[in-house]
């Protein structure tokens, strides 16, 4: 097992537009990419648990060329409205970071 | 747009920053210009800075860095004789935003003794003209998208719409040397000159999505700088200027996730960037050469529109709370706190103020200040919190007021492990509240259905010869 932050180059929130947050999670190696990638760990429901939404609400890709995996949720308040806390969404990814994923370093 | 036949091999664009105002070397700038571009593009705006720049109409970066970046721009541009496009002007791209731009530009005019035809492009949107077109059903909501009606528009302090690429082209096309947009999509601003040189869709959209960010898809990124596209018969080619800065095949496909909900398709006003079958290659260590993008025309041309409210005047008060006791019941303490904060207002205002007129929010740092409902950590692992208590009401002076309120009810809020008079909270400021004036909100999520490309974008063309500025018709 490993913690995905330990397994990403990079893992960001941020605005797409005012009214969702999308989280990139960005990897160096493609075979690290495609361990977690084929993990089954780190998926739309996955996600969808971590913030609380049905898996629906998710939008979720994996981008092969990029090596990266991509998700953007609806914004639970709308950027810079009364109660958002976090106007750019750029510190909303902490809870992808230890997410377990199986398997062995390759 | 009719498709055009190819008039050159190849067609070179610069984009100098992602964003005009944050800067970028002038060695790598003098370094695009010797490929000799044949355009330059910057974006000026966006959303990210916030809904206060366009309810307010103020700009996100500081006056005399947009000087500095839009002087080099338009003496390089004007010494190779090339256009110069800019949209989202002053951030948000509405009217006070364009004007503020124009003002500077006209500075920079007087003092380099530059002469060229401007074309300005405003954005701000008639609030007649979107309540025409949302009685005729023509303003459709994207997903997610606040509640729109009527009272949306009379509400608005500004709402603009985001041009595609045909207003840029209708300026280049009635003489313009430099174009001075309002809201406009970031692309849009490098797309449009492409297609017009016969060049694929797919490629002209997806350099420009690499293009509007500056050097931001590089390995490697120092600063804000220069990035330059290649657009050639069936691929491009994108390269920094700086010779330091390194594109990969997997640093330009990933670029197209920065801030996009969707990483394979990007909806713009006249179609969709379609990059599922677009391929990466690496040209040397530096470039990048992609082909396969695709561009799927739209059956109907939408405009998106952007919005700002007025919420209120708000004031806010910061403390700091140490004593364990506190810490351990916070969540308590606050709800008694904010029983209190109204328990006054109410004794000090009367029928003046109800209850709904002001609105009280409470951010508790240490515990889940920067992810509030999201939070999954519940445990409270520090041991000290900051309170961030904000109040918005109708008026500053109300706000201000209430602050007041907030600072006497919070300071001495009794706890029943100490008995006496208590002092809960470590004030770092005095006056210890500080006054925000006017908050503002997003409160449009939709696209406009307009009969063509241009009726909510109207030009104007002038005449700039150094300190001379002669308007000569659009």
């Amino acid at each position: 097992m490993s913690k995905l932050a330990e397994l990403a180059r990079l893992i960001r929130s941020k605005n797409a537009g005012p009214f969702e947050l999308t989280f990139d999670i960005m990897f160096d190696d493609a075979a690290v990419y495609q361990r977690v990638r084929d993990s089954g760990a780190l998926t739309r429901e996955a996600i969808a648990a971590r913030y609380g939404l049905p898996p629906a609400e998710v939008k979720f890709f994996y981008c092969d060329n990029a090596l990266a995996v991509k998700a953007t949720i609806p914004r639970p308040v709308p950027q810079g409205d009364l109660r958002d806390g976090d106007g750019h969404g750029g510190q909303q990814y902490a809870p992808l970071m230890d997410i377990e994923i199986p398997g062995r370093k390759v | 747009m009719t498709p055009a036949a190819r008039t050159m091999e190849e067609i070179r664009i610069l984009s100098p920053t992602g964003v005009m105002g944050s800067g970028f070397l002038e060695t790598s700038f003098e370094r695009a210009l010797a490929h000799l571009p044949h355009f330059i593009g910057c974006d000026a705006g966006s959303t990210d800075p916030g809904p206060s720049h366009l309810g307010a109409g103020h700009a996100a970066f500081p006056r005399p860095a947009v000087k500095r970046d839009l002087r080099l721009m338009l003496i390089g541009a004007r010494r190779l004789g090339i256009p110069l496009l800019i949209g989202s002007a002053g951030t948000a791209g509405a009217d006070a935003h364009v004007e503020w731009t124009f003002e500077i530009l006209r500075e920079i005019a007087h003092e380099e003794s530059l002469s060229f035809t401007l074309a300005l492009i405003c954005a701000e949107q008639d609030k007649a003209y979107l309540k025409r077109r949302l009685g005729e059903g023509r303003i459709k909501p994207l997903n997610p998208a606040p509640q729109f009606d009527e009272h949306t528009i009379e509400r608005a302090e500004r709402i603009v719409g985001m041009m595609g690429a045909e207003p840029f082209l209708r300026a280049l096309d009635a003489g313009a040397d430099v174009v001075l947009a309002g809201r406009s999509s970031d692309t849009a601003i490098f797309a449009g000159l492409p297609m017009q040189h016969g060049f694929a869709p797919g490629l002209a959209w997806h350099a420009a999505k690499i293009l509007e960010c500056g050097a931001a898809a590089v390995v490697n990124r120092k600063t804000p700088d220069c990035m330059m596209a290649f657009i050639r018969d069936d691929h491009f080619i994108v390269q920094a200027p700086d010779p330091g800065l390194r594109c990969t095949p997997q640093s330009i496909a990933a670029h197209s996730l920065y801030e996009n909900a969707d990483p394979f398709l990007i909806k713009e006003c006249s179609g969709t960037i379609n990059l599922t079958a677009s391929r990466y290659e690496a040209v040397d260590e530096r470039a990048v050469r992609v082909s396969g993008s695709r561009f799927i025309p739209a059956d109907v041309y939408t405009v998106k529109l952007e919005g700002a409210e007025k919420v209120g005047y708000q004031s806010v008060f910061i403390g700091s709370i140490r004593d364990p006791f506190i810490i351990r019941q916070i969540d308590d303490w606050v709800t008694r706190l904010e029983g209190r904060i109204h328990a006054r207002v109410a004794q000090v205002y009367g029928a003046a103020l109800k209850a709904g007129d002001y609105h009280l929010n409470f951010r508790i740092y240490g515990k889940n200040g920067t992810m509030g409902p999201l939070e999954p950590v519940k445990e409270i692992r520090s041991h000290e919190l900051c309170l961030i208590i904000e109040v918005t009401a109708p008026a500053q002076e109300t706000a201000s007021d209430i602050a007041g309120i907030i600072r006497h009810q919070g300071l001495h809020l009794p706890i029943p492990e100490w008995s006496g008079l208590i002092t809960a909270l470590a004030c770092p400021y005095n006056p210890a509240h500080l006054d925000r004036g006017a908050v503002y909100r997003f409160c449009v999520n939709h696209v406009v259905e307009p009969d063509d490309p241009y009726e909510m974008f109207p030009m104007q063309l002038f005449s700039v010869a150094g300190a001379t500025v002669r308007e000569c018709g659009a």
